[in-house]
């Protein structure tokens, strides 16, 4: 007994050092597993706060081209608006009886982060808004990401810009689907893999969300074609996707809930049962 | 709370805002962050206890993983950084540090480089290893651990020198 006591006053800061090590280490490992990093992120009260006043004073710097890109969407929207109202005197009826399908909540990025292999940002909004996890974020251009972890007044979003992001995506000219993933190189260009080669792919072909997941709607534009090659097995191409989001640039964006989630998953899990 | 542990606490502070609000946003070539952070751990008074830097390495890696949402990799550089401490200063300073008597503000420029480089690269490498987790990216982690490594080492300089101007 007494030598295990000696041993242990003796090296004291190898063990101390063993003992914090093996905590980070931990956290670790627990980071790189989907949804697992609970304890560790930056939706919390210090963060968020310190982040919050940050941005306050940031956000003036930018302002106008803020302005500009709101101006751009709007002159869109009013584009599509009036074709629309065309359209729909034409054929009118199923428009009375479509539901609401998606709720949007804008919020703004405090933290935006591009460069290391696993990308996370931090938002304004949180459990009091009603976001929860696995909530869509896109902006005005494309996709952004997916709600990971939530607390009273913040979020953050798992970017796309992540090796754990997965997100299924397909192509705008016809419907074969795919992964939307991403190497860890360029904050510029994602891969979109698992596209059957039967698929007419070309270079500048769009990228949209496929809606199979609840997460996205459908056709929410990502990006353009840049390059594309065949795997190993031959049988898919594996297309790299050039992001019209300026993923380096955000700051506006918009959090998708869709409505009939629930309804859609637990109708998948009693078929998995 | 006497003077030293008063210095390095805001020391500590001002460190980790500066790392959390300016550093992580620099983005250099797209990719390349200084991590000046490990400066605390650095200039950490060489006569107190080690056990007291261990847990305050601990705590500030792990603050800033809380700011960045890296799970537990900063905590695990520096806690590594801090544990290995007193082989680099041995290499570095020699006889002056078995002597209890290095003072970073008046050492020879040479030896507080070679001070510098022996502790960066070691946290960089851990740092990005365990950031990436992969070992068949390990061309992408010395990439990221040597471009980074410069950046800090000649941001900590240059803080070192401008911040012990003003102390004369």
């Amino acid at each position: 007994m007494q030598q295990i006591i000696n041993f242990v006053i003796r090296n004291k800061t190898f063990l101390l050092f063993l003992l914090l090590f093996s905590v980070a280490l931990a956290l670790t490992i627990q980071s790189h597993s989907y949804h697992r990093s609970k304890f560790i992120n930056s939706a919390n009260v210090l963060s968020g706060g310190v982040y919050s006043t940050v941005s306050s004073i940031d956000k003036y710097f930018d302002l106008e081209k803020e302005n500009k890109i709101l101006a751009e969407e709007n002159k869109r929207l009013r584009e599509r608006l009036l074709n629309n109202s065309n359209a729909s005197h034409t054929s009118g009826i199923d428009t009375i009886l479509s539901e609401k399908k998606f709720r949007i909540t804008i919020a703004e990025i405090f933290k935006n982060s591009y460069s290391r292999t696993n990308n996370y940002l931090t938002i304004n909004k949180g459990n009091k808004d009603s976001i929860k996890q696995d909530f869509g974020v896109i902006t005005s251009k494309g996709i952004v990401g997916i709600v990971d972890n939530t607390s009273d007044n913040y979020a953050t979003v798992l970017s796309i810009l992540n090796k754990k992001s997965r997100i299924n995506a397909k192509l705008k000219s016809s419907d074969h689907k795919g992964s939307l993933t991403w190497d860890g190189n360029s904050p510029f260009i994602t891969q979109l893999e698992d596209i059957s080669t039967f698929a007419p792919v070309k270079v500048g072909d769009t990228i949209e969300t496929g809606g199979e997941s609840a997460i996205f709607p459908k056709g929410i534009s990502i990006g353009t074609i840049e390059s594309f090659e065949t795997d190993i097995s031959g049988d898919t191409y594996t297309l790299q996707v050039k992001l019209f989001n300026d993923m380096t640039n955000i700051r506006s964006i918009y959090i998708i809930e869709h409505l009939d989630k629930n309804e859609i998953i637990n109708l998948e899990s009693s078929i998995d049962e | 709370m006497n003077s030293v542990t008063l210095s390095n606490s805001i020391r500590f502070i001002l460190l980790l805002l500066a790392q959390v609000i300016i550093c992580n946003n620099i983005n250099f070539f797209g990719f390349i962050n200084p991590y000046i952070y490990i400066l605390f751990i650095f200039l950490f008074p060489i006569r107190k206890n080690r056990m007291i830097l261990l847990l305050t390495s601990f705590l500030l890696g792990l603050l800033i993983d809380i700011f960045s949402d890296s799970g537990g990799v900063h905590a695990a550089a520096a806690v590594s950084l801090a544990y290995i401490r007193p082989i680099l200063l041995k290499s570095s300073f020699g006889t002056l540090y078995e002597h209890q008597s290095v003072k970073f503000r008046n050492t020879e420029p040479g030896s507080l480089i070679t001070y510098l480089i022996l502790g960066t690269l070691p946290h960089h490498l851990i740092l990005f290893s365990l950031e990436i987790f992969n070992i068949s990216s390990i061309l992408l982690i010395l990439k990221k651990t040597l471009f980074s490594s410069i950046f800090t080492i000649i941001l900590s300089l240059i803080i070192i020198i401008l911040f012990s101007r003003n102390k004369k």
